[in-house]
């Protein structure tokens, strides 16, 4: 862990909040960790919000895939360029550093092969930014722990039978794959239940027990 | 047989068409080995090009298609065949694009085609005609934006035949074009298509009106055979749910079976309609000569079988579309065309919309379609400094 350089001093709650436009939090900090002009594939765009924030914010050239037609449609009809794919099958299809980033916000635990669609990723972008649920949060635990079901947040609202949700992983876990299959954390921030980041110097239990999401900023190694 | 005198002069002299015409200095090269000279290419222009000549936006048509793309069609008085796409107002706004739509050459609506007067003979070509290819359209469509001093076009947009002629536009000439809207297309022909096209083409060769493609000059007309090619065609535009929505088992003004081979059924009617009403406008040998062109067409045959080749380093920007309930174009073909494009690492959309129209959806009624095409034309003409309609 000592090889991480947490994120760099433009990132705070502050600068979060004055971000024009009414952007979740978490997506305004994926932005933040993506270099201005970059060429960007976001993975699993949703209804292109993202998409949308970095073209604006960050004068990226930006593209998506989306699982779900809804979207996609949404997303072309913005002028946004998304085609309708899957993360877990069409990665494949694109050359080596096609992409400066690319970008699975809020998709990993939906993913069917998660370490799979992490090694696309940095196949295909030089860098990839990764947010995602952390399963490890204390309500979570204290929910499978006391209450003896499986857990139900805002973030992961959907009960276990209809939940897309399929691999859940904690901020530990992530940092373990990341270690298994040599990426390289370059970043990562934690946000807490009320949607500002955990302190930078926190130790990284803290952050797997009160971060309620995570976002990494990864580069290949060597 | 006012029809048959009325197709040649359709074809030499097109009504509400500008014509541009090409002389023996600028021939047109086939892919067959020939050159066509002297050719036309008749066609339509709707609003007005922009002072830096950006907003110019060229409308392939499909295989029956033609010039008439959001006006009055002289020959059946019916509206534009994509008015709904194209006008005031439309997705493909011509308040704010320059309009150009031209009729393929090998068709029957003013663009050179068999059924033209061969100048050197003064009788119609017939199968003396050159066999063209979807690359030898877009070739004589170039030429026609040269002739215009139109060096780049905002956009290239057309469905299924017209489709393909915005593939080969964007390989052929990607400098020239800022974005791509093939819909409901395909970079090759399907041997399923193929087999379809030349059942359609041995129905109008098996009429003996047909007259071994002669019948203009001996003053006939293969209308049962091509009415034949044009229903059986149809069927592959629509889709199942489409015509069990629309005609189910009805019968046709009557309350039970004739026991006869009479147009018992709402659908024979229908199709019998249909073939009729196309004879009225088309030329059987157009019609074989374009589902030929259809037939060969291979994009990914001219780049050593490496379709993302076709579209290497192109600065395009594409949006394909496709249908859930076309199985003559099925989403499988599109998807081909986006993996190669990504391939390419081109800026590509690709949306699939749900409909039970079959192929024909393109043409039809589908809000989808326009939010789409609106939406990734507004974009790119944000892009390319074309102003927002206030």
């Amino acid at each position: 862990m000592s090889t991480l350089t947490h994120a760099g001093s433009n990132l705070n709650a502050a600068s979060v909040t004055s971000t024009p436009g009414t952007a979740r939090v978490d997506l305004v900090l994926v932005a933040q960790m993506v270099e201005y002009g970059a060429k960007v594939l976001d993975v699993g765009c949703g209804d292109g919000e993202l998409l949308r924030l970095l073209s604006e914010s960050r004068g990226v050239d930006g593209r998506g895939i989306e699982l779900s037609r809804e979207g996609v449609n949404e997303c072309v009809a913005k002028g946004l360029a998304v085609i309708q794919g899957d993360a877990d099958t069409d990665l494949g299809d694109y050359p080596d550093d096609a992409f400066d980033y690319v970008i699975l916000s809020q998709t990993l635990q939906a993913t069917r092969h998660p370490r799979i669609v992490l090694e696309h990723m940095l196949r295909i972008g030089r860098r990839a930014v990764v947010s995602f649920p952390n399963f490890g949060h204390w309500q979570v635990r204290m929910q499978l722990l006391f209450a003896g079901h499986m857990p139900r947040t805002d973030i992961l609202p959907f009960s276990w039978y209809d939940t897309p949700n399929i691999h859940h992983c904690t901020i530990k876990d992530f940092r373990q794959l990341c270690g298994t299959i040599g990426v390289k954390m370059e970043k990562a921030v934690a946000l807490n239940a009320w949607g500002s980041p955990l302190r930078l110097n926190a130790p990284w239990w803290f952050w797997n027990l009160f971060g309620e999401q995570a976002v990494f900023l990864l580069s290949r190694k060597g | 047989m006012p029809e048959v005198a009325d197709s040649p002069r359709e074809a030499d002299q097109p009504h509400e068409s500008l014509i541009a015409h090409f002389g023996a200095d600028r021939p047109l090269k086939l892919d067959a080995g020939v050159e066509l000279s002297p050719f036309q290419i008749a066609y339509k222009t709707y609003g007005a090009l922009n002072a830096d000549r950006s907003n110019a936006v060229l409308i392939c048509h499909a295989l029956t298609g033609d010039q008439h793309v959001a006006s009055i069609h002289p020959v059946t008085r019916k509206a534009g065949w994509w008015e709904t796409m194209v006008g005031p107002g439309r997705p493909i706004d011509t308040e704010r694009y320059f309009v150009i739509c031209p009729n393929v050459v090998g068709a029957c609506m003013g663009t050179t085609g068999p059924s033209s007067t061969d100048p050197k003979t003064g009788k119609p070509w017939g199968l003396d005609f050159p066999v063209i290819t979807i690359r030898d359209m877009v070739r004589a469509q170039a030429m026609l934006l040269d002739h215009l001093g139109i060096e780049s076009l905002f956009a290239v947009a057309g469905g299924s035949m017209g489709g393909m002629q915005v593939l080969q536009w964007a390989a052929s000439y990607p400098q020239r074009v800022f974005c791509a809207l093939p819909i409901a297309c395909a970079t090759r022909h399907s041997a399923q298509n193929i087999a379809f096209h030349e059942v359609g083409r041995q129905a109008i060769m098996a009429d003996p009106e047909w007259r071994g493609g002669r019948y203009l000059l001996e003053n006939a007309n293969p209308r049962r055979g091509l009415a034949v090619a044009r229903m059986g065609a149809h069927i592959t535009y629509l889709s199942d749910a489409a015509l069990h929505r629309k005609f189910g088992r009805k019968f046709q003004d009557r309350e039970n079976p004739t026991f006869s081979f009479d147009a018992d059924f709402e659908v024979e009617s229908y199709l019998r309609h249909q073939g009729i009403a196309f004879v009225e406008r088309f030329d059987a040998n157009s019609y074989l000569y374009l589902t030929r062109a259809m037939d060969y067409f291979d994009l990914a045959g001219d780049y050593d079988g490496t379709l993302a080749k076709a579209f290497a380093g192109t600065p395009t920007r594409f949006c394909v579309v496709s249908f859930t309930s076309d199985w003559l174009f099925p989403t499988s073909e599109s998807r081909a065309i986006v993996h190669a494009l990504n391939a390419a690492s081109a800026r590509v959309s690709f949306a699939e919309i749900v409909t039970d129209k079959g192929h024909d959806a393109f043409l039809l009624e589908e809000p989808e379609l326009f939010a789409i095409v609106r939406g990734f034309l507004d974009g790119a003409g944000k892009s390319r400094g074309l102003a927002a309609k206030s």
